[in-house]
């Protein structure tokens, strides 16, 4: 591999973790980002799955980009998606039934997270496999880490713990609005909002 | 070469047929279709293993000091001992202690939370018409207020001897004076009073059949 790949490379991976950031700049897959960030530990299983159909569908996207007809490439693509999230589904009812069972409906739903479908149709479809890998490891580490940052927040003023383990002694009173979905868009907004200072500063 | 770029061009500028755009589909479709399959094999046993797991522990929690029990199925109007894991929602499982001594049953139920299906599981001794335990299996109530009924130390200690005649009945918190009575969850009164009205359905459901036997 050449310098300038490597260059391109680590462009490409960088621009999904931090200067495009799915959540904090693009401002896409909002529907998880508000619905399962209530703690730490709901957020991360949610951005690792995210991240394992990301990585799936965009390698095999970009593999067939020249197979696959433009009249029905977003059809196949949503096949594709779909199939990596429903094995991913039954894989997680299966090894961590808890995580599973709080994730609740939250889990097919990745399907419609347009981050996927965004990063299938706008990268994997004009770039090559090991650089659509890359491209979508970015976005899935940078959409696990925004729903992180989001989950730890609330999980911290909400129940007063994290990843489950408690924090403040018992003369905590939760601010049991943080776990809510109005917590939600409180916390979104303030780390938008610090995302958006500290780069332009 | 200049020929060959040509045919490439034309074929680029050219409609795919319908045929190719049913195969790419149909090739997709199968292709996931097997993997689908291949998962939903591998992982069915995995998930119904955890299942049975989960739903055993729940079963020696609200039986304390129970360490085996059996499964028994309603048929008509009697209980029939049933194999472990036959599907079937008529079930209750009575628990044994150490010494083989029978504790109790432990009886599943559900009924319209807050939110969506609250559904749990409570150990009841039919000599003392008393519950001993509970547990919800299944809720979707709100965060830090409803969902205190799974949890909250000082409203599952209603449960640990509670009268079931003539009914449960839910009273405002710090108000239990008689056995009947459960001590609402302040700020949680419709949950709290899901899980009294779960109690009596699954009393209601299997009472006469449990005292009789």
């Amino acid at each position: 591999m050449s310098e300038q790949q490597q260059a391109s490379n680590i462009t490409i991976f960088l621009n999904g973790l931090w200067k495009e950031n799915p959540i904090f700049v693009m401002v896409l897959g909002m529907c998880p980002t508000m619905a399962v960030t209530n703690t730490a530990i709901n957020s991360l299983a949610m951005g690792v799955s995210t991240l394992l159909v990301l990585l799936g569908s965009s390698t095999l996207v970009s593999l067939f980009r020249n197979a696959i007809p433009s009249q029905v490439r977003i059809t196949t693509y949503i096949v594709i998606i779909a199939t990596f999230v429903t094995v991913i589904d039954f894989f997680l009812a299966a090894l961590a039934p808890a995580v599973h069972k709080e994730l609740g409906a939250f889990i097919p739903l990745i399907v419609v997270n347009c981050l996927i479908l965004g990063r299938a149709e706008a990268f994997a479809a004009k770039n090559t496999p090991g650089k659509s890998f890359i491209d979508a490891l970015g976005m899935g580490l940078g959409f696990t880490f925004a729903l992180l940052s989001i989950g730890v927040i609330r999980e911290i003023l909400g129940s007063g713990s994290l990843f489950t383990i408690p924090l403040f002694g018992e003369g905590f009173e939760p601010w049991v609005i943080m776990v809510l979905p109005p917590g939600g868009f409180f916390t979104l907004a303030f780390l938008l909002l610090g995302f958006k200072l500290f780069k332009s500063a | 070469m200049a020929t060959e770029e040509h045919t490439q061009d034309t074929v680029v500028e050219k409609e795919p047929g319908p045929l190719r755009l049913i195969v790419t589909l149909g090739v997709a479709g199968l292709v996931s279709g097997l993997c689908l399959v291949g998962a939903y094999i591998y992982t069915d046993p995995l998930i119904k293993a955890a299942k049975a797991r989960a739903l055993e522990a729940a079963i020696y929690e609200v039986l304390p000091g129970c360490t085996k029990f059996d499964v028994y199925e309603l048929k008509g109007d009697h209980l029939e001992k049933a194999r472990a894991g036959a599907g079937t929602e008529l079930r209750v499982f009575l628990g044994y202690d150490k010494g083989g001594a029978e504790i109790g049953y432990a009886i599943q139920s559900q009924v319209a939370g807050f939110q969506d299906v609250v559904a749990g599981i409570f150990g009841y001794v039919p000599s003392s018409k008393t519950i001993i335990g509970f547990k919800v299996l299944e809720s979707k109530e709100t965060p830090g207020l409803g969902d205190k009924i799974i949890k909250d130390a000082r409203f599952l200690e209603n449960f640990k001897q509670l009268a079931v005649e003539p009914e449960i009945v839910l009273v405002k918190h710090g108000e239990k004076q008689q056995p009947n009575e459960v001590d609402a969850i302040t700020g949680a009164t419709i949950s709290s009073r899901a899980v009294v009205s779960l109690l009596n359905t699954g009393m209601k459901d299997w009472k006469e059949i449990l005292d009789k036997k």
